[in-house]
């Protein structure tokens, strides 16, 4: 009687009757209660902790009793010297990792929907960075850019070229990290564009071609802007991403040489590991402020341009 | 209804799966009782080599002291990262049921009166000496007994690059900077520094304390209360300027931002750089990894500007302490009461020798010490030639000090911007601890 063409765990077979009853026209066919043990887990693990955190960010506590203190942590935070060198290497990091991850992702996608031998091979290969874990890639990058034995500047070596000490020359870690993290995450972008332009219709290909278009003017003409709605996916994940990163930093570098590759979350890290728990706590709540403060309005602006098309 | 009943089978065998899983994962670390009465207690070290042979060593001589307990070892990383692990799993109620620690003021720093078993009426106690009770002493309760022996911030050099060059050992600073010239022209490293590991990039800074002390007995007193600072204390400031003079003047091994803490030993012993300021436990670490070149080595302290009043700066040995965790308390108590003993000191020798004093009374060193340990010991049996190291006698340490040694000898940052970033620095922790005079 009931549309159970899929099967059904026995809870909501229990319901289902019950809702069959209830139900009006032109509303969800599933109860309210389907809700519920999503929104269990939601306020569990997401709610419950960001207000506790807002909490003891006003605090000064060991994990185990807490003072009251007011806006000190904060204070203390704004003052730690190490943190504009952070905010500013955040910045550059996620504007660098963002900007190379939506370029090389789009121009791999282009590569990848093209007719080429071993696509789908090569696809796999692409994407296959992504699915590893950051540390054991930051580990091998690390013995790989080592200044004098790593095989990097030793490739360099024999086309003539001296290599920089990718990570313990203060100009060059932080953009080194920023290198490795765009090979590891760039499959993710390529995968997200070739998704976007795959569901071009291939008409305005065809009209493009046989009005004389060349590939490059049906690129900027017809992929470009057509990608739009996959740009805007990407630029704001990698953006995310890029502001929050810390597991390749760390792994590589530690923030080091002394402070020249430290990120506000590597700042926040070695607070916590210090045991300023309330203060890493204040640090953590001014890191959210700053990625919603930046996400929220260039998400609206790419999404409004998208429906202006 | 066969297919749904058999995907109702598979959901439901899902569901058993995961729910073992979490289980399994929410059953907390622990000791486990053995089978047939046999305990087993665990024992959290640092996972240097020299750590852990002796700690392999202790513990199979326990065991054969008190057979019917075993002691599992398990190791953390050390500096930062193994500051960390020690402070979460006291935090949760999740240590082991003995680990080693510092002493002195990172002590101050896990919170011995709310996590730590206070062991002041115990007889073994007697054992130790008295001056390393203060070191592991808190609101008027000790908590540790000495793991290790007492050991120097100084400088090791290779005695045969030395001889080669006709150097004597440098009494003051200036002399050292000579020899290091005349080392450098010879074609040898003459400081090696070793950035990978970050720690040890704190020692012209830590090592030079004797000095401060030397000339301003008040430092560290006045220090605790925030009345004296590094960058302002003209004794003080010289550690991190001598830092910045030895890089500026190219005395560093030329990989010296890559070199690790063994890579770094290893230059040492095989003369392709001549002299290390480090702590001497290295001298463990070398005992095991080359044993033959050990005697190659000497030790001088860090020179300050007064040659007569040349004075080492000494480190208590780390201790061994009891979490309130633990469900083993009186085998960990037996644990400590070995450690702290003749048989204790005696299976740490036999195993990677000793590089200093021991703590503990009755305790004797062997007679084939390593020739830089023999250097060392008059330092040790004078108090009037060494001084402890600050940590001891202040509970002010701030947690990002190697990091900012490591910029001053990378030449990113000078000495004196050093010294004032590290004063800033320390006033986190000063406030964490809640001490008079920071707030």
């Amino acid at each position: 009687m009931t549309l159970n063409t899929a099967p059904t765990p026995s809870a909501v077979r229990h319901l289902a009757p019950a809702a069959h009853t209830k139900r009006r026209k032109g509303s969800s066919p599933y109860p309210y209660w389907f809700y519920l043990p999503a929104a269990v887990i939601y306020t569990a693990l997401f709610l419950v902790p960001t207000f506790a955190s807002f909490f003891f960010s006003f605090t000064r506590w060991n994990l185990t009793e807490f003072t009251f203190i007011g806006l000190d942590n904060f204070v203390q935070f704004f003052q730690e010297p190490a943190l504009l060198k952070g905010l500013t290497n955040t910045f550059i990091y996620g504007l660098v990792t963002s900007s190379l991850k939506v370029v090389l992702g789009m121009l791999l996608a282009v590569l990848l929907t093209s007719r080429i031998i071993a696509r789908g091979y090569l696809r796999s290969v692409i994407f296959f960075p992504v699915l590893l874990s950051s540390i054991g890639v930051g580990i091998v990058f690390t013995v790989l850019m080592d200044p004098r034995n790593g095989m990097i500047n030793e490739a360099l070596a024999t086309v003539g070229l001296k290599g920089p000490a990718w990570l313990t020359d203060p100009a060059w870690a932080l953009l080194s990290v920023a290198l490795v993290d765009v090979w590891k995450g760039v499959g993710l972008a390529t995968v997200i564009y070739i998704a976007g332009i795959v569901s071009i219709p291939q008409e305005y290909f065809e009209a493009a071609k046989m009005d004389g278009a060349t590939s490059i003017k049906s690129f900027f003409n017809i992929t470009l802007p057509l990608a739009r709605p996959a740009t805007a996916t990407v630029i704001i994940l990698s953006l995310i991403g890029g502001l929050r990163s810390f597991d390749l930093i760390w792994a590589m570098t530690k923030g080091g040489p002394g402070f020249t590759s430290d990120v506000i979350a590597s700042v926040i890290y070695k607070q916590y590991q210090a045991g300023f728990y309330g203060l890493s706590t204040a640090g953590n709540v001014v890191l959210f402020l700053i990625v919603t403060a930046i996400i929220l309005p260039l998400s609206t602006f790419l999404n409004r341009k998208e429906v202006e098309q | 209804m066969a297919v749904r009943s058999k995907q109702r089978w598979a959901a439901l065998a899902g569901g058993v799966t995961v729910l073992a899983l979490a289980l399994t994962g929410c059953s907390g670390g622990g000791s486990s009782s053995g089978s047939g009465g046999e305990k087993t207690i665990t024992w959290l070290v640092d996972n240097a080599e020299n750590t852990v042979t002796a700690a392999e060593k202790v513990a199979e001589e326990f065991t054969a002291a008190n057979p019917g307990i075993k002691v599992d070892i398990e190791t953390r990383p050390q500096g930062g990262d193994g500051d960390n692990i020690v402070k979460t799993r006291l935090s949760t109620g999740d240590m082991a049921d003995v680990f080693n620690y510092n002493t002195g003021s990172l002590l101050q720093q896990i919170n011995p009166e709310q996590n730590l078993q206070p062991i002041t009426n115990e007889s073994y106690l007697s054992n130790v000496a008295d001056s390393f009770k203060p070191v592991v002493t808190s609101s008027g309760q000790i908590y540790g007994v000495p793991f290790s022996t007492g050991m120097a911030g100084a400088v090791l050099y290779n005695k045969k690059v030395y001889e080669k060059l006709g150097l004597s050992v440098p009494k003051t600073w200036n002399e050292f900077m000579a020899n290091s010239r005349k080392i450098k022209d010879a074609g040898i490293a003459p400081i090696i520094q070793s950035y990978q590991t970050t720690w040890t990039s704190q020692l012209f800074v830590l090592g030079d304390f004797a000095n401060v002390m030397t000339a301003d007995p008040n430092f560290a007193s006045d220090y605790t209360a925030n009345k004296a600072k590094y960058a302002t204390n003209p004794a003080a400031v010289k550690g991190f300027e001598h830092l910045e003079e030895a890089a500026k003047a190219g005395f560093f091994n030329d990989d010296f931002a890559s070199t690790t803490y063994q890579q770094a030993q290893d230059k040492l012993v095989n003369g392709e750089g001549a002299q290390y300021p480090i702590l001497s436990f290295a001298l463990n670490n070398i005992k095991v990894t080359h044993p033959d070149k050990l005697n190659d080595l000497g030790l001088f302290p860090l020179p300050g500007d007064d040659a007569a009043k040349n004075k080492l700066t000494v480190w208590m040995p780390g201790g061994t302490y009891i979490p309130k965790s633990t469900k083993n308390l009186e085998e960990a108590k037996k644990f400590q009461a070995f450690i702290a003993s003749k048989a204790g000191c005696d299976a740490q020798t036999s195993a990677v020798g000793a590089a200093g004093p021991y703590l503990v009374k009755d305790c004797e060193l062997p007679s084939d010490v390593a020739a830089a340990v023999k250097d060392m010991l008059p330092f040790f049996e004078d108090p009037a030639k060494n001084s402890p190291a600050l940590e001891f006698l202040s509970p002010v340490k701030g947690p990002a000090l190697e990091q900012i040694t490591v910029e001053v000898g990378s030449g990113i940052r000078s000495g004196k911007d050093g010294a004032a970033l590290y004063d800033e620095d320390v006033k986190k922790q000063a406030k964490q601890l809640n001490l008079p005079g920071w707030n």
